[in-house]
């Protein structure tokens, strides 16, 4: 059962891909779509009370500092709407102001599209802050992703010019028709499964029989968080945002509550970074090209998946050195779930810079936490965050293609344009930098001493020792310098050390990669196009995708093959030789 | 002259070649290849800790650390020894051309119509425009055109060629080179280069490699190379903290320590190719030269491997070079003798092959002997006019290709016989060249030249076709001409009735398109259009202006040459191709061996990964050192003789090369590794 399930979730994800492909890049190319009768209206009156003109024609550099400005004073607003809550309306729980660094790390994790979480969501904040503050940078920083990824695309297109359009209509136009709709639509059918959405406070319910609490103290209620959740998580599926407004996440039956919002949810995982693919295809008028990406990031995918849910189901042999007898891991999973449906999602929520969980990653088998942790470190290209995902994995491609034109004897071309050094500068920046972050991180983390001199930051945050400890630590890093968001949970990152150096690097991770990105569209656009002939390398046939997937897989294979022996590797050689 | 058989390793070559591996240790050399400079660096670093060892406060045995550094050094003097190899087979080339480039009297002459009257000066003092009398005996003294006289002239130190070529003033054999010697007659040369910068100087600065630039292909892969060895940077030093952290957690064994950090880096970094790169490129080169090819700028070899246009000459590339005249067919109204007597009139003054056989066919068919016709009367041909012929005893005799003809007897009021017009078109679809004649307003006949395609030469148009080059013939002859011997040579496509005009705006239309267009050429009219091609091959036989603005020069004159020159081209790129993956594949089989070895005492559960069995920590770190050194050294006659390129398909060629530096860099080092374990293995316990 649970693998026909995974069978139909991705039959399902690859059959909804193309309408939206298609429908998205009549969207980005500025085209009359079905909803343009609707929504046509609102886009202009948005122009003209913005001041912007969506005709005018930016360089790489205008769009690249529009993009930057734009988030910045984004992230300025989610950090002082975090400060101040206490003072503003919409907060019947009478939450407080969030404590500088953690809503420094919020801001950064928000408007970067990261959504790692330090906080518990019901404990920390209003409804105002996650609905004005975190809500509306789950749209704009998933729109901000489509944006970047179109002036890409456009650059890869376009014939010796110097523009790539313009960053606030790609904005506009990406958050009003493709988001918007998608998210309500979305939100509804969570409310109809019994997600909740409400401005009411906190509900209170009274135990039918007490219970005592750690000290002793006799217990008679709970409180039970409410909220306007249902449109949170629609936009937290579909943006690969992942920022639960419950502690939870998806594991909380109000933001997940039935087997078809599972699906859904998991379904909203990877439907955009899947149906750009097909976007971008079209937009080249190549779409060959939009498949073999595709192709590339689905086989990527189910590499992964599979050995994970294989070590899901296999459980832990520990258990049986004890005389117990289970058929599976269960540990951390919920049941109502189970174990495939966990797994998937696990797998999809890294391979998507999502983030979101509905099981805990930390105790996974270690095959099972290596999936989505190696996921994350290759670079999110695996479908991705939404728009980055896809610019990132077409950065590998050049690279590829660069390697590969070697191998042929020719200067190597991509969909017409030569590769040279300047592209080769910026796509080696966008790989170099987030493994850079990960590993420094880590190992800041592991020298920097906490409280107590004798033991690291690091160290302090474990949840459990030894190697296992170690995998915690490098997956909180990789999550965040990946700007994936997910946590492997057990580790206690919701500290001004960690906070500060986690938004650091979920800031860098973003921005200083998006620049060279947006350098390539300019550099590729100003291009000559090469016909093809004979001797052009093509990049669409099973040959190429082939070099793509190993290209993405050494990269990050030889930069974090000796950090994860010595976390996932050496437990799981340990769980196979039956110590501890 | 074919490739010269020199071995790869030459004794006297092996020996210089030793002694500036260690001159290359430099650090100003060393920084300007970062991936070597990194495994520089690591050697001092190790060297520092032996001393230290040796005082006793060492982080390990000092014999460890020894050996190790001194395989670290050697892994640096193998790089350097390869790229002084690929420096010094270029020295030696440089070194024959130097021979030739002695100091000699130069006969100046005061004026240039005078020839008895010259002052004899050193050959160093000519400067551009001197005139310089070069008799019977003498060596040329520097490179320019010949102006006035026509002598046979040994090349060979140049060329290689022993046999002595004709240059003569006028037409396409003018120009003449410093350092060659005139055989028999005499020459009055006008000097087109100041000291220092003649074909010559040119010519050893290059094959010197003293000027070399990185190519911007090169450029592009050392950015990656140099992104790769950051990021292995990052991940070996990284695991001194995390290290530190196992130790402390599981409460044995001992923090890695520097010597092994360093090995591995060293290991994980593309130091294969990274130290055969620059070998690489230089050997390029000068693998072009042995093809008699020499190349002015790397990049331009380089720019030869995308290359996808090929235009060629008609004549004496695609047909063997000169047409021959086998018929006259004389107009309506005209007597075979009198179209035979005016066509020769016409030829007379014609020092082309193609009017000296004109001459040969009327004398022998019709008994008509040459006269003798005064220069002043002679119209040369252009190729505006595309017409020559003589204005003489009050007739105007024009020849030349039919529109041209047609052109100047219309305008004349004159009309083209519909009954000439059908002999032309005959001789055209016969792959002939129609030449008119015409006297005046009136056309007299046709002459047919014949033109006979090179054997051989459609199997290379299909082998370039496969290569997915596009071969375009330019021919001066009309449309119907050129599509047959099109068809006949199977060339893709022509351009008849070419003009330099049209040959320029050929080439800039294929640019426009994004194409990489290579032609070569040896005539003052094909300058414009090689000054503009992306990658020009002038013929040494042709003029200096041809040779001025093309950026390669063919010694051997052979114009199929450009299929060699875009294969050496090709071979340079898939030659860094094939070394990066083999670099990156051998990645797997180091972390194999060194992950285990560092990490087994705290984690003894690592010797699981110990696959390959190595016997000791120690051992396995070293030979994983030793085999990175060694395969510098084994790849050595890869990166000096190239991939070898076989005329695929890209695919084709990615699969095959994926294949071999791929795959089999993944298996070689596992292999290797194993062996130098188990040669090592006996000194470890």
């Amino acid at each position: 059962m649970g693998w026909a399930q995974i069978v139909l979730y991705s039959v399902v994800l690859l059959l909804c891909a193309k309408p939206l492909g298609l429908y998205m890049a009549r969207v980005l190319e500025g085209q009359t779509t079905f909803l343009s009768r609707v929504l046509s209206p609102i886009e202009r009156l948005i122009y003209r009370h913005s001041g912007v003109k969506p005709e005018t024609e930016q360089s790489w550099k205008t769009y690249a500092l529009a993009a930057i400005l734009f988030n910045v004073l984004g992230m300025l607003v989610v950090y002082a709407l975090q400060r101040f809550q206490g003072e503003l309306p919409l907060n019947p729980a009478g939450l407080g102001g969030v404590s500088p660094d953690s809503a420094f790390n919020t801001a950064s994790s928000f408007a970067t599209n990261t959504n790692w979480q330090g906080y518990g969501g019901e404990s920390t904040m209003s409804y105002l802050t996650q609905m004005l503050a975190l809500g509306v940078q789950n749209f704009v920083s998933a729109a901000t992703g489509i944006a970047v990824v179109a002036a890409l695309i456009r650059g890869v297109r376009a014939r010796e010019t110097n523009s790539i359009d313009n960053f606030w209509a790609d904005l506009t136009r990406s958050t009003l028709y493709i988001l918007l709709p998608l998210s309500g639509l979305f939100s509804l059918v969570l409310v109809s499964q019994g997600a909740v959405q409400t401005f009411q406070p906190y509900a209170k319910a009274t135990f039918v029989q007490p219970t005592k609490d750690a000290d002793g103290k006799p217990v008679t209620e709970q409180v039970i968080a409410l909220g306007p959740a249902a449109s949170q998580v629609a936009i937290k599926q579909l943006g690969t945002n992942g920022g639960g407004f419950f502690n939870a996440n998806s594991a909380h039956p109000f933001e997940n509550p039935t087997p078809i919002t599972n699906f859904l949810s998991m379904l909203a995982i990877l439907l955009i970074p899947a149906a750009l693919c097909v976007t971008f295809g079209e937009m080249v008028k190549d779409r060959r090209q939009g498949w073999a990406i595709l192709a590339a990031m689905t086989f990527l995918f189910a590499a992964f998946l599979i050995p994970c849910v294989l070590a899901e189901q296999s459980g832990n042999p520990a258990f049986a050195r004890h005389g117990l007898t289970t058929n599976a891991n269960w540990e951390g999973k919920e049941a109502r779930l189970g174990i495939e449906n966990s797994a998937l999602w696990a797998t999809a929520t890294t391979a998507a810079s999502n983030g979101s969980v509905n099981s805990m990653h930390d105790s996974f088998t270690p095959i099972g936490g290596l999936a989505p942790m190696v996921l994350i470190q290759l670079g999110e290209v695996v479908f991705g965050g939404v728009g980055s995902g896809l610019y990132g994995m077409l950065v590998f491609a050049i690279v590829t293609v660069f390697v590969a034109g070697l191998m042929v004897g020719r200067t190597p071309e991509y969909l017409g344009k030569k590769i040279q050094a300047y592209e080769m500068k910026m796509a080696s920046l966008v790989i170099l930098i987030p493994c850079a972050l990960v590993l420094l991180c880590t190992s800041i983390s592991f020298v920097w001493p906490s409280a107590d001199p004798s033991v690291s930051q690091a160290v302090k945050g474990m949840a459990n020792p030894g190697p296992h400890g170690f995998s915690e630590v490098l997956y909180a890093y990789s999550s965040m310098g990946n700007n994936n968001g997910s946590a492997f949970g057990g580790f206690s990152a919701n500290v001004p050390f960690h906070n500060f150096l986690g938004g650091v690097a979920m800031w860098l991770s973003r921005f200083w990669l998006m620049v060279p990105v947006l350098a390539i569209a300019g550099s590729l656009a100003r291009k000559k196009v090469v016909p093809t002939g004979p001797g052009t390398l093509p990049t669409h046939t099973p040959l190429f995708v082939g070099m793509l997937c190993a290209i993405v897989l050494v990269v990050a294979g030889l930069t974090f093959i000796p950090a994860l022996a010595l976390g996932p590797g050496i437990e799981s050689l340990r769980m196979a030789g039956g110590a501890r | 002259m074919s490739e010269q058989a020199q071995p790869l390793f030459d004794k006297s070559l092996v020996g210089r070649a030793i002694r500036d591996s260690f001159r290359k240790l430099d650090p100003r050399m060393q920084v300007r290849n970062p991936v070597m400079f990194v495994v520089f660096v690591g050697s001092i670093l190790t060297t520092a800790l032996w001393i230290q060892a040796l005082i006793g406060k060492g982080e390990a045995s000092p014999v460890f650390i020894l050996l190790i550094s001194l395989w670290l050094w050697f892994t640096v003097l193998f790089a350097n020894f390869a790229e002084a190899m690929a420096e010094g087979r270029g020295k030696a080339q440089a070194d024959a051309l130097k021979a030739a480039k002695k100091d000699v009297p130069a006969k100046k002459l005061t004026s240039k119509a005078d020839q008895s009257s010259y002052e004899t000066v050193s050959a160093s003092d000519l400067r551009r425009g001197d005139n310089v009398l070069v008799e019977s005996g003498d060596f040329i003294p520097g490179d320019g055109d010949v102006v006035e006289g026509v002598a046979t002239v040994d090349e060979s130190a140049i060329t290689g060629e022993s046999a002595p070529v004709i240059r003569e003033s006028g037409g396409d054999r003018s120009s003449v080179t410093g350092g060659t010697r005139v055989l028999s007659d005499w020459i009055v040369v006008q000097i087109s280069a100041n000291p220092g910068e003649c074909f010559l100087d040119r010519m050893i600065s290059m094959v010197e490699g003293a000027k070399r630039q990185k190519t911007p292909n090169e450029v592009a892969l050392n950015i990656l190379l140099a992104a790769m060895t950051i990021i292995f940077l990052l991940a070996c030093a990284t695991l001194l903290p995390f290290s530190l952290y196992a130790v402390a957690s599981e409460g044995k064994g001992s923090p890695i320590t520097v010597t092994v950090l360093v090995a591995l880096l060293v290991c994980l970094i593309p130091t294969t190719i990274g130290g055969l790169l620059s070998a690489i490129g230089i050997a390029g080169m000068e693998r072009l030269l042995r093809k008699n090819v020499i190349a002015t700028s790397g990049r331009a070899v380089e720019a030869a491997g995308d290359v996808d246009v090929l235009l060629l000459d008609k004549t004496g590339t695609i047909t063997l070079g000169n047409r021959q005249a086998v018929e006259f067919f004389p107009a309506p109204g005209v007597t075979a003798e009198e179209m035979a007597d005016r066509a020769q009139l016409s030829s007379l003054a014609d020092e082309t092959p193609e009017g000296r056989s004109i001459v040969v066919l009327a004398k022998e068919r019709y008994a008509l002997r040459g006269r003798e016709v005064k220069g002043e009367h002679f119209v040369p041909f252009t190729a505006q006019t595309r017409m020559s012929g003589v204005d003489i005893d009050g007739m105007s005799l024009r020849k030349g290709a039919q529109d041209a003809v047609r052109k100047w007897v219309e305008g004349q009021g004159g009309t083209f016989p519909a009954e000439v017009q059908a002999k032309v078109d005959e001789i055209g679809k016969a792959g002939g060249t129609p030449l008119v004649v015409a006297e005046g307003s009136k056309i007299l006949g046709c002459i047919y030249l014949k033109d006979i395609v090179k054997g051989g030469i459609k199997e290379r148009f299909a082998e370039l076709r496969k290569m997915g080059i596009k071969t375009i013939m330019i021919t001066g002859d009309n449309p119907l001409t050129a599509a047959a011997i099109a068809a006949e040579s199977g060339v893709d496509d022509f351009l008849a009735e070419a003009t330099p005009e049209a040959k320029l705006k050929l080439i800039r239309e294929y640019q426009q398109g994004g194409r990489l267009v290579a032609m070569t050429g040896d005539g003052t009219n094909d300058a414009p259009a090689l000054a503009q091609a992306d990658v020009a091959v002038a013929m040494n036989s042709g003029t200096q202006a041809a040779k001025e603005a093309g950026n390669m020069v063919d010694l051997e004159s052979n114009p199929t040459k450009l299929i060699e020159v875009v294969e050496t081209g090709k071979q340079l790129l898939m030659t860094r191709g094939a070394l990066t993956t083999f670099s990156i594949a051998n990645d797997v089989a180091k972390y194999f061996a060194i992950l285990p070895a560092a990490f087994v005492v705290t984690y003894p559960e690592l010797g699981a990964l110990n696959v390959m069995g190595l016997k000791t920590p120690e051992s396995a770190i070293l030979s994983a050192v030793i085999f990175n050194a060694l395969v510098i050294v084994a790849l050595i006659p890869l990166a000096l003789r190239g991939v070898k390129y076989i005329p695929l398909g890209a695919d084709a060629i990615l699969k095959r090369n994926l294949w071999i530096y791929g795959f089999g860099g993944l298996v070689v080092p596992f292999v290797g590794i194993k062996l130098i374990d188990l040669g090592i293995g006996v000194f470890f316990k």
